[in-house]
This record gives structure tokens, C-alpha cells and sequence, in this order.
């Protein structure tokens, strides 16, 4: 014990004499919160649009406004031709054109079904896509209401309601992600890559040649790491609460327990890694490419893993970023239950202990 | 005089390759025994097995009395360990490094305290106590590695070429401390590639390619190959070798 305790102070040590671990550690989340939450947004707001109303009549008139007053477009131009739409495109002025056909209004009320074109820059599909989803709803919208006035007997009335995020935030999404994302950073790479100096350094010899035992030697290295990821999803929390107004709606004792459960099975991937690795570029690299990159596109935080072809899929599967991230959703944006996160526990208790095995039989290996 | 280290018929093998080859010596206590060997000769892989940081292919040895095959955590309580490569701490300071690794050979809070302050005084670092080890001179650095590898006052104390790469006149300060530690009993089991240094030693032994070849004094090692010094002797088994450097 008295070993353990000195280690660990000699782990913290190392990490507040490092300038760049300590910026890394502290400063690192809440650049990432700022990114996510005000530069890499993925909401529609105020995009500007460009409309060619060939009709140019009372209906078609109330759809242009009702575009425009909606908080997702600005109309900017006003089109006389085809031609001018592509120019318009080409100089960046619009992300998305909406063309009237003629007789609009007429074909609206005699029921011949008008239609309505639009053009989107597809050069960022996923954007493009948005774009038109929320420019459907919006015209769907408008539309309806003109068949309320004219023919109040063919009322369908479709009404859309977004549970847990009704305002669409994207920040509800991301918090979970870049939780999930620090903690691999801390957790995974930072551990990995200090057990691997003492490696390199030569100072693992030394110690393997002392009377502490192997086992005080990494929960010694991965307590400091514990500590401080405990600290980064604390801050994490109070800046996603207080900043950006994102709720915290299920029990704060099972989210907790939801981060230790989590904080663990990236120890262990650290722990392998830096069973594998030899020197700390080669942790370095390993964390990054396997464990860094896949945590953030594949876990769900950027891209909907529905939508992946079916391997990535398949290697989202055993990302523990995807689990995390699902069970934190779950408990903290929709306030379910433990219970009903007892998949993703249970996913996640599994995955600590096949990794804590796995590095103990590799070190076993390189003792021999 | 009793042996702190016997080691008989010890080999050592990594799949076809022998590192270590049936290899048997004593090492007396107090004695300042020199391990010589060209790179790959596996003096290191020896030692390493001495230390418990790797288990015989077949062999046994006894280091301060205890079985390596059995008692290897006993070992480990009574030897220093130190190499070049890994000269403490650097981001930690003096007295920090001397109390971390005082405390993982089980030594007592006051007693790590004084023994602290006496060390500092006699290596004339008193005022470094509070120096980052990385702002020490190198030869500071091995010299302080020394002290805090025979900090706990263990049986043995292994270096591992303790001198690589520092100026000749640390070199000679070193081995003034190294006979210091010989005359209060500790035993010393050094490696090293400066030739020079192996004739201050009591006894050498000489490895090529896993063996050892020649084991005596100095001074009748260079009678028996009739040698001006202990290089020629080394360069005249070292021609035998048939394996490539590492």
C-alpha cells in the first residue's frame, strides 16, 4: 500500500512537471466542448436560398415568406431563370434552390399536383440532405395550411413532435461524444504511452528488478489517469449544463457509474496497448489510428451508425465509444432508467474484463 | 569467504538461438567481479536472469543465498540494480528520487530522512536536494543512480556499463565509489566495455558468444595469455567469436 501511494505520487508528479500533458489534460476538453458546440454545428440555421417562382401568385407568394420567416433559411435571391440558379451556386451565394412551377396555385386547387423542384449542392451530401429535409417540412407545412383554407374537408393533419431534443440542439448529441472521446485520449493514450516510456527509458527494468510487484506498477500508472478523467468529465458536465444548456434528466448516480464503467475498459485498452507497443511513437500511432479515429466516426458522435455500410457498422459494434455513448443518450438526455442501459453496461463491464485478460496473458509472455 | 552469487550450468535459449551457454562461476562476497563481453555475447541476458527479470532455459543459480527459480522475490529485496540506460528520474527531484525508490526497498520514513542528508553531504550535493534530476550533469546523474541503487545497503549490486558515456574523471570518482561500497561488503557484479576499467576489478570473466572463456584475476589473465593489459587479452577471445554484433 505504502508502495502504491508513493508510485502514485510519482505518477502525478510526472504529469503536473509536463506542460503539454497538463494543457492536454485540461485544457483539451473544453476547446473540444467550444468546437462542437459553436464552430462544428450540424444544425440548419438561416442557410441562404434562392427560389425561382414561375407561378408568382398569392400561394406560391405565402410559401416564399414562409421559407423566409423560418429560423432554417434566408431567401437572398430571387431567380428570373435556370441559368442564373447555376451561376448563383458556382459563387457560393445559396446552398439550395427552390423552383415554382407555372400555374401553381391553379393546380394546387383543382388538385393536379404542382410541383416543386429543388436543387441542392451536393458537394456535402449529408448537408445537402438536411437541407432538402427541412425545406420539405417546411413547404409540407405551408401547404397544409392552404388546404386547411380552401377544402377544410381533406384535413390531413401530420404533426411532428421531437421527444428528449425538441429544439434539434446539437449539442444534446455531441456531449456524450466528446466525453466518450477525452476519456480514450486520457485514458488510452496518455496511460499507454507513459508505461511505455518507463519502457523506453529503460526505468520498467529497474523497477521489474526492485520488490514492487508488476500489479503496483500499472495501478499506480493508471490511477493519476483515473483521477483525471474523472476531473474532465466533471468539467465536461458543468460546461454542457451551465454553457450551453444541455439538461441532465437520469439519476446523476448512474451516469457516474456509467463514466467509472467506461473510464475502466479505456484503462484497459491503454494497459494492452502498451503491452504491444514498444516504443511511445508506436502507442502514440496505435492509439490514434485504432482507438482515437474509429471513437469519434464510427461511435455515433458524428455519423448515424444505422446508416454505415453493414462493416463499419460491424466495427462500431465493439467500439466502446459506441456503448458509452448510447447508455450517456439514454441516461442523460432521455432520463430513462438503469435498467434499460443494462445492455451497454453489461457490453462494457465484458469488454474491461477480455482486455484486463488479454494484457495479463501478453505480460505473462514477456517475462518468459 | 562465503558465495553471494553461485551460479552453475546456466543456458539460456530464445528459440535455436543460445544466448546464454552452460555457463558456471562464484562470486565472493565484498568482491568486485567484472563481466566482460563484446555486444550480443549475452552478459546482459545473464544478468538479466540474475536480477529475476528472466527465467533459465536450464541451469540453476543462487543470488545472496536464495533460488532464482524459486525465490526470485527474496532476490530482489537484497540486490541494487543500475544501468546506463535508466539513471533515475528525470522530472523528478534529488530527494525525491531517493525517497521513491528507498521506499520500494521497504526502507523507514526517518531513516530514508537522515541517511537522505548524509548522502547529499558526502557525494557534495547538498545543495541539489531540490535540483530536477535532468538539470544534473551526467556524471552527477550516474553517480547519484549509484547511490541510490546501494541506498538500501543490498547484498549485490548489479550495474549494468554504469560508466557508458561519461568523462574520465567521473569514470575514476565512480570507481572510488564502487571500491567504497566493495569495502562495506557489497558485493559488485559490473558489466563494461572500457577495458581500462575491468582492471580495477578483483576478478573478471571474460564471454564470447555465450560462454565464458576466461575467468581469474587481471593480473593473471594477462600472465596466462601473456598480455600488456586486459584489451589485448579480450581482443585475443573476442577473434573467436563466430556470432554477428546484435
Amino acid at each position: 500500500m505504502k508502495q502504491f501511494l508513493s508510485f502514485a505520487k510519482k505518477e502525478f508528479l510526472h504529469i503536473f512537471r509536463d506542460t503539454w500533458t497538463m494543457m492536454i489534460i485540461l485544457v483539451l476538453p473544453v476547446i473540444m466542448m467550444l468546437l462542437f458546440g459553436y464552430a462544428v454545428t450540424t444544425e440548419v440555421r438561416d442557410t441562404n436560398i434562392g427560389i425561382l417562382d414561375n407561378s408568382r401568385d398569392e400561394i406560391s407568394k405565402r410559401l416564399i415568406d414562409k421559407l423566409d420567416e423560418s429560423e432554417y433559411f434566408s431567401v437572398v435571391r430571387a431567380f428570373n431563370s435556370n441559368s442564373e440558379i447555376e451561376k448563383a451556386f458556382r459563387r457560393s451565394e445559396i446552398s439550395l434552390a427552390i423552383i415554382i412551377e407555372n400555374d401553381f396555385s391553379k393546380k394546387l386547387i383543382t388538385k393536379q399536383n404542382p410541383k416543386i423542384q429543388m436543387i441542392a449542392d451536393a458537394s456535402d451530401p449529408n448537408h445537402a440532405k438536411t437541407l432538402v429535409n427541412y425545406a420539405s417540412g417546411v413547404i409540407a407545412q405551408s401547404l397544409m395550411q392552404e388546404s386547411k383554407a380552401n377544402n377544410p374537408s381533406s384535413l390531413i393533419n401530420t404533426e411532428l413532435k421531437l421527444l428528449y431534443n425538441p429544439l434539434m440542439k446539437s449539442s444534446y448529441n455531441f456531449v456524450p461524444g466528446v466525453m466518450g472521446f477525452i476519456i480514450i485520449i486520457v485514458c488510452a493514450m496518455m496511460t499507454s504511452v507513459s508505461i511505455v516510456r518507463e519502457r523506453e527509458r529503460g526505468s520498467m527494468e529497474l523497477l521489474l528488478a526492485s520488490p514492487v510487484k508488476p500489479i503496483t506498477i500499472i495501478l499506480s500508472k493508471v490511477t493519476p489517469y483515473f483521477c483525471i478523467s474523472l476531473i474532465n468529465i466533471l468539467t465536461i458536465f458543468l460546461v454542457s449544463y451551465f454553457i450551453m444548456g444541455v439538461p441532465i434528466k437520469g439519476s446523476i448516480f448512474s451516469i457516474f457509474l456509467l463514466c467509472i464503467v467506461y473510464i475502466l475498459v479505456s484503462l484497459s485498452l491503454g494497459i494492452l496497448v502498451s503491452t504491444i507497443a514498444k516504443t511511445q511513437l508506436v502507442a502514440l500511432v496505435i492509439s490514434a489510428i485504432i482507438l482515437l479515429m474509429p471513437s469519434m466516426l464510427l461511435s455515433g458522435m458524428m455519423f448515424d451508425i444505422s446508416s454505415m455500410p453493414l462493416i463499419l457498422q460491424g466495427i462500431a459494434q465493439i467500439m466502446p465509444a459506441k456503448w458509452f455513448i448510447s447508455a450517456i443518450r439514454k441516461l442523460m438526455i432521455m432520463g430513462v432508467d438503469v435498467r434499460f442501459v443494462f445492455k451497454e453496461f453489461l457490453v462494457l463491464i465484458s469488454m474491461c474484463f477480455v482486455l484486463i485478460l488479454i494484457s495479463l496473458k501478453k505480460y505473462k509472455n514477456r517475462l518468459e | 569467504m562465503e558465495d553471494v552469487i553461485v551460479v552453475r550450468d546456466l543456458t539460456k535459449r530464445f528459440g535455436h538461438f543460445v544466448a546464454v551457454d552452460n555457463i558456471s562461476f562464484n562470486v565472493k562476497k565484498g568482491e568486485i567481479f567484472g563481466f566482460l563481453g563484446a555486444n550480443g555475447a549475452g552478459k546482459t541476458t545473464a544478468m538479466r536472469i540474475l536480477c529475476g527479470l528472466s527465467r533459465p532455459t536450464s541451469g540453476e543459480a543462487w543470488v545472496g543465498g536464495f533460488d532464482i527459480r524459486h525465490e526470485s522475490e527474496k532476490i530482489k529485496k537484497n540486490i541494487g540494480y543500475m544501468s546506463q540506460k535508466f539513471s533515475l528520474y528525470q522530472d523528478l527531484k534529488v530527494w525525491e528520487n531517493i525517497k521513491l525508490f528507498a521506499g520500494i526497498y521497504g526502507m523507514k520514513r526517518n531513516e530514508i530522512a537522515s541517511k537522505t542528508d548524509i548522502l547529499l553531504k558526502e557525494l557534495g550535493f547538498e545543495k541539489e536536494k531540490n535540483t530536477l534530476v535532468k538539470d544534473l550533469p551526467l556524471g552527477w546523474k550516474q553517480k547519484l543512480a549509484f547511490s541510490v541503487a546501494i541506498f538500501h545497503n543490498p547484498k549485490i549490486v548489479f550495474l549494468d556499463e554504469p560508466t557508458g558515456g561519461v568523462d574520465p574523471i567521473t569514470r575514476r570518482q565512480f570507481w572510488e565509489m564502487i571500491y567504497n561500497a566493495s569495502q562495506k561488503g557489497i558485493t559488485v557484479f559490473v558489466t563494461t566495455h572500457y577495458m581500462d576499467e575491468a582492471e580495477y576489478c578483483d576478478r573478471i570473466s571474460i564471454m564470447v558468444d555465450g560462454r565464458i572463456e576466461a575467468m581469474s584475476s587481471p593480473k593473471e589473465l594477462k600472465r596466462e595469455f601473456n598480455a600488456e593489459n586486459i584489451d589485448e587479452v579480450f581482443r585475443l577471445l573476442a577473434k573467436k567469436s563466430t556470432r554477428k554484433e546484435i
